[in-house]
């Protein structure tokens, strides 16, 4: 084999060179050299993105058919990156602060080790490949969740989510088992002849899921969510919530159609089943939440029910209405939890409830009016981006014959309507003798929160982007 | 062609004005603001000439007509395997002609606003408004597909709320704004389901679906097509959704000159000439419902300006019957050829372009009277010739337009569309040429009752000397140079419009089409015109003449009818106070407060108890999460098993 092949993975690559050039700087870097470290690790992610998106046209296989990268795939990793840089940009006042200041370069580390997890997750065409990824993309981020350790609720966190985490491994483990077990292989192109449909082969299917859907929180395997969420550090939580929730899901979809292509009548029923579930059980906690992280984390739970709608069709227009789907949820979301990290510093740590918004939009106008537009449109209204990826994953739901499924959808879209603009009611119109007080944002955040911003605004009204996604699938 | 490429700015440059003056504009100084949006509207001006002089320029193709260019198109959210909503810039005859229309009034009023709104409060707020509503005309105009001009439509609408109830301290603006909101939207409505039965059917979108497409469609086209000009009727304020444009007048008077004169309120008329090929091939019937819907309407209009007292009213109302000439022009149409009955095509345009100018100039002028005056009552002017001689002289030039007096610009076109009444039917003539004469009576009256007659000022002010009156009357004075120049540009096209051989750039069927005055009917016309302006001299020029008051006094019942509109308003508000709200709006109200309200209720209440039931599942337990997790998969497996 020619070593040189090696370079054909290139976003993997260029993302473990970005590893190692941290490593070495947090290693080797002390005093006032550190200051340049949080923009070094913001530049460093920019130029992945650039490299991502440059391997956008082109497909490269490697090692027997182990990895697969295609240009859909390149602009996944390059959407995701995206979405890390600007969780790294908003870490920024977190990581000042005594407790973790000496731990910075310890978090880039372990979120880009998570990444690269990813990287390999959403490359992998074998299953060995796929479940390494899948734990290099899931150990670091308990370390992550309990970043805070001497935070009583963040070690909490950590441990349950390991604990999760390991028994959703062993599952989903138990399950490929029984796939290697009856075909004899671990590749998916050999495997797929294979498929029949057998009891065991279904077992094997439900057991898969399982472990994914602990990972993308669907209904019944969700029980974790709130607790990590709450518990583990905002940053962390964003994290959590768009990026390592994306790829799974894109994950999700690659395997159900290519591995269980002769199952496709089980999983579509079995999808089914998890997405109402997932829309209506979520929606439900959601209204009674008070606590915000909590109720973000309902509230992705609901929204991973919506991206399951765009799996469901396993056409091509559900992978583009999948992926245009989480670049929306990703600067929506982001906007979301940004707004509450910059929110939470300035409230003392204390944790944040829909009564401490109250009156927001006096003292930080700005702010509300951000957090406004990114409820919108993670609520999916009009002219913002949510509505556009709502319709499109709709549209694409529909047009594979599930309509039932997307009249609950819609259903459930108005109830989240109501649980969306209580926040917003509450800063605009709920009274509050002592609202939180102006909030400076640090540049760093400030940019991301334009970044998001301009997402918010701009990616459904400009239509190309759907487009041009539709033909790299 | 490539050169046309820079049509965007068209379209950018107003939305980028109005993002910044929306922005940031209260931290700018007022004459900042009202400079930023007039030279923005400038630039937008000029590169509509230049997009008028490339187009024209470039001359005709092998057909002999002006190529129809699209130099953006982009799709914008695919519906289905055909249908798709696209969003774009249709470059035509009228879509220019309408260019030029809506920039150059447009910039008239951004220049007369500066010196009109002088000092008034929310200043740079009125100039953001301004512009949202020059960007949404133009982009409905130059729509390249029906549905994107319905989206520009209704940005159209709110920013015309906007505008009307830009007082909005005022409970009268804010009633106006809200009845020109409700009215047109409830016109809107159809327009939206004739829209989508349209797309529907033929499978697209497009202004030009193609032959097999719509007589596959058959039957379904003229409706569709009426219900769109049900819509065409609410903005464009035909009998009866006509309503709200006379309470419209309570929005600042420039926003009256540039909606509810020369761009808004056309845009009906605008929007059946889009149509017109489909509607003269597959659906004539309609297209004559519309002549003779605006037939009535031109007449309806024109007796009740006729009595009105406050002159933005009378201006309204003559507004909407000269619209109800564009309409009548469209709908004599009988054929494409405008040789041989399509001829009110290229009568409508031409009409719509010169109305637009002198309409314009009535209002501003109308302005500078109630700048002067500080009122809208004509029993507060009278005399007001040699206080404000730029004022009189161009609004002169604009009454003589509008009566149909050659060489004004309003003569030609009139002409032209009694021609096609004409041609349609001798009666169809007849009944617009009385409306004509009508024209001219009214708008006389307007202008002696302004201008002529005893001076308000000067009988104050002798009672003021007198003794009797504590308060010295303000002496009425002329307009500053912002103002009176726009008026002097706008009487000067007005007096040269009518020369611009309209028929070379727009007819029915896009070849040349040479404009010859048919002399019969022009010199009927001129001569009822006459007469009209004859019968309002005796009448109004001495103020109370005694023929006047035997007029008001035989006829006291149809003129305190006419006064009242005809009771129009008040029969809208019995069907829908009465009617709509006791039979249709209190059952449903009832139903939604019991039974969904009601479900809704219990459904929160099952909700919460349910929360409460599965709440112990969130206990926070890791060993009691495994088991569910694992419970969780098994009743999947299991359901898999037994239903797949």
């Amino acid at each position: 084999m020619n070593y040189l092949e090696f370079f054909s993975m290139l976003p993997e690559i260029s993302l473990l060179a970005v590893f190692v050039l941290i490593f070495i700087f947090d290693l080797v870097a002390t005093g006032h050299r550190r200051r340049i470290f949080h923009i070094m690790t913001s530049l460093l992610m920019l130029a992945q993105i650039a490299v991502c998106l440059s391997c956008c046209d082109g497909e490269q296989t490697l090692f027997g058919g182990m990895y697969h990268n295609n240009s859909i795939t390149s602009f996944m990793k390059a959407m995701l990156t995206f979405g890390s840089l600007l969780v790294i940009l908003q870490s920024h006042k977190w990581l000042r602060n005594t407790h973790s200041y000496y731990k910075q370069g310890e978090f880039f580390i372990l979120l880009l080790s998570t990444l690269v997890g990813m990287y390999f997750m959403m490359s992998a065409r074998h299953f060995l490949l796929f479940f390494i990824g899948m734990e290099l993309a899931s150990l670091p981020l308990a370390c992550l969740v309990a970043f805070d350790k001497y935070r009583h609720h963040s070690a909490e966190a950590g441990i349950k989510y390991i604990l999760s985490s390991m028994f959703a491994s062993a599952v989903m483990l138990y399950g490929i088992s029984f796939l290697y077990g009856t075909t004899g292989t671990l590749y998916f192109d050999d495997m797929v002849a294979k498929i029949d449909g057998s009891a065991m082969q279904v077992f094997a299917m439900v057991m898969f899921t399982a472990g994914l859907g602990f990972k993308i929180s669907l209904v019944p395997f969700h029980l974790w969510t709130a607790d990590s969420y709450q518990g583990a550090p905002t940053v962390v939580t964003a994290y959590l919530s768009v990026i390592s929730k994306g790829a799974a899901v894109f994950t999700m979809f690659i395997i159900l159609t290519k591995v269980f292509a002769p199952m496709t009548k089980e999983w579509q029923m079995m999808l089914y089943i998890m997405t109402v579930a997932s829309i209506t059980i979520a929606n439900l906690f959601a209204i009674k939440q008070n606590n915000l992280k909590r109720f973000m984390a309902f509230s992705s739970i609901s929204q991973a029910g919506y991206i399951m709608l765009a799996v469901i069709s396993g056409t091509a227009s559900g992978m583009t209405s999948m992926v245009y789907y989480i670049l929306v949820y990703i600067v929506a979301n982001l906007a979301v939890f940004g707004i509450i990290e910059t929110l939470e510093h300035h409230n003392e740590n204390v944790e944040l409830t829909r009564t401490h918004c109250n009156g927001l939009y006096k003292t930080n106008p700005k702010l509300s009016l951000l957090m406004t537009l990114a409820l919108f449109s993670l609520a999916g209204i009009p002219p913002f981006a949510g509505f556009f990826s709502k319709f499109f994953i709709f549209m694409s739901a529909f047009d594979a014959g599930f309509w039932v499924l997307v009249f609950i959808a819609l259903i459930n879209t108005v109830i989240s309507l109501y649980y969306y603009l209580l926040i917003v009611k509450a800063m605009y119109i709920k009274p509050n003798e002592a609202p939180i007080p102006e909030i400076k944002c640090d540049p760093y955040s400030r940019i991301s929160l334009v970044l998001c911003l301009i997402g918010v605004v701009l990616l459904g009204v400009c239509s190309f982007i759907y487009t041009s996604i539709d033909k790299l699938v | 062609m490539e050169q046309l490429d820079f049509t965007i700015l068209i379209l950018a440059l107003p939305l980028i004005c109005f993002v910044v003056l929306g922005l940031c504009g209260m931290k700018m100084s007022h004459k900042v603001a009202g400079l930023l949006g007039s030279i923005t509207l400038a630039g937008v001006t000029l590169l509509s000439y230049a997009t008028a002089a490339i187009y024209f320029g470039a001359g005709r193709n092998m057909d002999g007509i002006y190529q129809t260019i699209t130099p953006y198109n982009i799709k914008w959210l695919p519906l289905g395997e055909t249908l798709s909503i696209d969003m774009g810039i249709m470059l035509d005859p009228i879509s220019v002609m309408m260019l030029i229309v809506i920039s150059t009034v447009s910039l008239m009023v951004h220049i007369y606003s500066l010196g009109y709104m002088k000092g008034e409060k929310g200043f740079q707020r009125y100039y953001a408004y301004l512009s949202l509503f020059t960007f949404s005309m133009l982009g409905l105009v130059v729509a390249t597909n029906i549905f994107q001009m319905y989206v520009f439509w209704e940005l159209v609408g709110v920013s015309s709320y906007l505008l009307i109830g830009f007082y909005y301290t005022k409970p009268a603006a804010i009633a106006a704004s809200k009845k020109a909101f409700i009215v047109t939207r409830f016109a809107d409505l159809f327009f939206l389901i004739g829209i989508l039965l349209y797309g529907f059917y033929t499978g697209t979108y497009s202004f030009t679906p193609g032959e097999a497409v719509l007589i596959s469609a058959g039957a379904v086209i003229p409706i569709a097509l009426g219900l769109m000009f049900v819509g065409g009727a609410g903005k464009s304020a035909m009998f009866p959704l006509h309503i709200w444009l006379p309470d419209a007048m309570e929005g600042p008077t420039p926003v009256s000159a540039l909606i509810h004169a020369a761009t808004m309120v056309v845009a009906g008329v605008y929007l059946v000439a889009r149509m017109f090929p489909i509607f003269i091939d597959f659906a004539p019937e309609t297209l004559h419902i519309i002549a003779y819907v605006g037939a009535f309407t031109a007449l309806y209009a024109a007796i009740v300006a006729c009595v009105q007292t406050d002159i933005k009213r009378v201006l309204a109302f003559s507004t909407i019957s000269q619209i109800a000439f564009m309409m009548v022009a469209l709908g004599v149409c009988t054929s494409t050829d405008p040789h041989e009955g399509g001829l009110g095509y290229m009568a409508s345009m031409f009409h719509l372009f010169t109305h637009a100018m002198f309409k314009g100039l009535l209002f501003l002028g109308a302005g500078a009277i109630i700048h002067a005056v500080h009122s809208n009552e004509k029993c507060h002017m009278g005399g007001l010739r040699k206080y404000m001689p730029i004022t009189h002289i161009t609004f002169l030039i604009a009454c003589l337009a509008i009566a149909g007096i050659p060489p004004f610009s309003g003569f030609f076109s009139k002409d032209e569309i009694l021609v096609a009444c004409y041609s349609y039917s001798t009666m169809m003539g007849i009944f617009m040429s009385i409306v004509a004469a009508l024209t001219a009576f009214y708008m006389f009256r307007l202008y002696y009752l302004i201008f002529w007659g005893k001076s308000h000022y000067e009988e104050q002010l002798s009672q003021y000397n007198a003794g009797t009156l504590d308060k010295k009357p303000h002496k009425p004075h002329e307009a500053p140079a912002t103002m009176t120049i726009p008026l002097i540009i706008l009487a000067v096209i007005t007096l040269f419009a009518g020369f611009i051989p309209f028929g070379h750039f727009v007819s029915s069927n896009g070849h040349l089409y040479d404009i010859h005055l048919d002399w019969n009917v022009a010199t009927i016309s001129v001569v009822l015109a006459i007469s009209g302006i004859f019968m309002a001299t005796i009448m109004y020029i001495k103020g109370n003449s005694p023929i006047t008051n035997a007029i008001n006094h035989n006829m006291s019942n149809i003129i305190e009818a006419a006064y009242h509109r005809f009771y129009m308003d008040e029969l809208w508000l019995f069907v829908t106070k009465r009617i709509i709200f006791n039979c249709i709006s209190r059952p449903i109200a009832w139903f939604d407060r019991h039974i969904i309200d009601g479900t809704m209720d219990m459904l929160a209440t099952v909700t919460q108890k349910i929360g409460d039931v599965v709440r112990p599942i969130q206990s926070g337990n890791v060993q009691s999460y495994s088991m569910w997790f694992l419970g969780g998969a098994l009743v999947i497996l299991t359901a898999l098993i037994v239903f797949a």
